[in-house]
């Protein structure tokens, strides 16, 4: 790898004069043997890796169980399936997130985004150098926390997504501490009327049952599901009406993910429906079907439409890698002469497509290489016209 | 599997009839898919100097370089082809497929974090319609329709193959060219920035505009010749 940006690096430094002819070869190899190599052995490297890590997630998980629940002391067997159900999804999650982040254009980012925080990697001149932390830590916030951008793509799609996400993530985040054995609860031997939150052993809170705050600790499953009912009720009628939406939107991709939240959700509340308001009826085997429809949903998030929770952190790496571009040194067109785009993104993205096999090169009469990466989207369309009027002799 | 509609029919773009008359964008941003944005280009050769406007629509290459950059894996291509835009919950904003597609397709919109692309009308072509730009197209430089029908109507012939440099791009969409072409070679050295455009001596067909006297008028030549120019008297 290190090769082909040596060389790509040593064309640039050439300050290129004059026209020349292209020659367009047909009968060139499509992709030179150094580039074939190279992905064969990066494919293969990447399933051991991805194996690897998700081993390891998923031996991280267990570990967490055991020690964090005081060697399964605090662990609730009737918990059991869900905390086995958490390990094979931490297996399968670090697989795939290796196995995606492996991919060429991804591993660049990531490895661009590592070396803006290390502070090394290729340089440009630039005028003035913004820190990759707090770029990233901004796009979290405004990314992450607030999603502004869907809010910018339409108001009634970022209430929808907030919901959704944010139910979601305060259900995960009391239930997964919980199937840990993480967190129990607890009363003190001369109180039934304190209640005690022991997290890693330790007590971390204390309130009446009586309190607000009780209230919110015994519902806050229900509060969760309330803000996930109203958000899957938004994407259900935005799937059903929404004419753009439907003529793309798959099964698997699309309805899927709605219909497994919205089961274990429905499962959810009807439980606190039955122990609240008659007796407990039927309780015995709703539990066993919300441990269905939450195991469903945990081995769906890896392989579908959910797995862009993980997915999105490369947003972080993007957001830092443009902020950093957008202050160095343009691209100059070849053919518009404008600038058109970082000139570390375009070398980034010859390196890209040299190890996707892409071999978008001229030569010139001299043996100069012109990459056809060093003419803008709009000099492109302008070509592609011009070379059409060319061979028409318009 | 290509569906029947995509069997019969295919897309055939002649950019050398169009004349820029707009209609094409004005119809692409009426598209269920495109939500108000029109994802055609209708680009202008080179203004200064005459009036050529291309249309750019997607190629949908076979195999889509846009596609095989995308960080998020967010471009899918379907059964029939058809190269999407990018997957809403997945695209990053990266601009990757924006730079490296070779015909300059994609868009981006900054804003809503999103690429989004010409996608041929899916919500339109996945039920037996025509995409918008062919169908108010008055001069059949967007043309889709069966192949039969092109050849009995054209003198040039569609290919699906374009050169650029020493990669070869086969797409889903034609483009027309000279009979005895089998593909776009794109040539690079002859447009470079700077340059002017020579027009060939002796053109077939009809004397046009680009032939009038207007493109001999000395503010005219110093104009394309990237010259100051004082004050325009045409």
């Amino acid at each position: 790898m290190r090769d082909i940006r040596k060389k790509i690096l040593i064309f640039r430094q050439e300050t290129w004069s004059g026209p020349f002819t292209a020659k367009t070869d047909s009968s060139a190899p499509h992709t030179s043997e150094r580039t074939v190599t190279f992905q064969v052995t990066m494919s293969q490297n990447a399933q051991a890796r991805a194996l690897a890590i998700g081993a390891t997630a998923a031996l991280l998980t267990v570990g967490g169980i055991y020690f964090g629940s005081g060697q399964l002391e605090h662990f609730d067997p009737a918990l059991f399936w869900y905390a086995i159900a958490s390990v094979l999804a931490a297996f399968a999650v670090g697989y795939r997130f290796t196995l995606w982040a492996s991919r060429p254009p991804s591993r660049m980012y990531f490895k661009r985004a590592l070396q803006m925080l290390l502070r090394s990697g290729p340089k440009y001149a630039a005028a003035k150098a913004p820190s990759a932390e707090v770029e990233i830590a901004k796009s979290a916030a405004v990314n992450f926390g607030a999603q502004n951008f869907i809010r910018k793509r339409s108001y009634f799609r970022w209430i929808m997504h907030l919901c959704l996400s944010g139910g979601c993530t305060l259900a995960f985040a009391v239930t997964f501490p919980l199937v840990f054995g993480w967190i129990h609860f607890g009363t003190p031997l001369d109180d039934a009327e304190t209640y005690q939150v022991i997290a890693f052993g330790i007590t971390v809170d204390t309130f009446s049952i009586h309190s607000v705050k009780a209230f919110l600790a015994f519902n806050a499953l229900n509060i969760a599901a309330v803000f996930v009912l109203i958000g899957l009720v938004m994407a259900g009628y935005r799937r059903l009406t929404d004419a753009g939406e439907r003529a793309v939107q798959t099964f698997y991709e699309d309805i899927l993910p709605l219909i497994l939240i919205a089961a274990v959700t429905v499962t959810g509340i009807a439980l606190t429906i039955s122990y609240k308001f008659f007796d407990g009826l039927y309780h015995g085997s709703m539990v066993w079907i919300h441990l269905i429809t939450v195991v469903a949903l945990i081995f769906y998030i890896p392989f579908g439409k959910l797995f862009h929770m993980f997915q999105r952190s490369c947003a972080l790496a993007v957001t830092a890698y443009k902020k950093k571009g957008g202050a160095e040194a343009q691209a100059k067109c070849l053919v518009t002469g404008e600038d058109y785009a970082p000139q570390r993104h375009v070398d980034d993205l010859k390196i890209v497509l040299d190890q996707l096999g892409f071999n978008y090169r001229y030569t010139t009469e001299d043996g100069q290489e012109v990459h056809y990466q060093d003419i803008s989207p709009k000099g492109r369309r302008r070509l592609i016209a011009l070379n059409q009027g060319k061979a028409l002799k318009r | 599997m290509v569906s029947s509609f995509f069997q019969e029919n295919e897309f055939f773009l002649d950019q050398s009839r169009c004349i820029g008359c707009q209609a094409c964008v004005q119809a692409c941003g009426e598209c269920d898919t495109h939500r108000g944005h029109a994802m055609i280009h209708l680009e202008y050769i080179d203004r200064p100097t005459g009036v050529q406007t291309a249309p750019v629509v997607c190629m949908h290459c076979e195999d889509p370089t846009c596609a095989k950059v995308c960080p998020a894996d967010a471009i899918k291509q379907d059964d029939d082809g058809i190269v999407h835009s990018a997957a809403k919950p997945r695209c990053v904003s990266c601009s990757n497929c924006v730079i490296a597609c070779p015909f300059g397709v994609p868009k981006m919109n900054q804003g809503y974090e999103l690429m989004m692309k010409c996608d041929m009308c899916y919500d339109r072509t996945s039920v037996g319609k025509k995409p918008m730009c062919a169908t108010v197209c008055p001069s059949d430089a967007l043309f889709f329709g069966k192949r039969e029908e092109i050849e009995r109507i054209r003198q040039e012939k569609p290919v699906n193959e374009f050169q650029f440099g020493m990669q070869t791009v086969k797409t889903k969409v034609n483009m027309m060219t000279a009979p005895e072409a089998d593909n776009v070679p794109v040539d690079i050295s002859d447009f470079m920035a700077g340059s002017t455009f020579q027009l060939p001596q002796s053109r077939s067909g009809a004397p046009d505009a680009a032939l009038s006297a207007v493109f001999e008028l000395p503010e005219i030549v110093r104009l394309a010749k990237d010259q100051p120019v004082e004050e325009l008297h045409v």
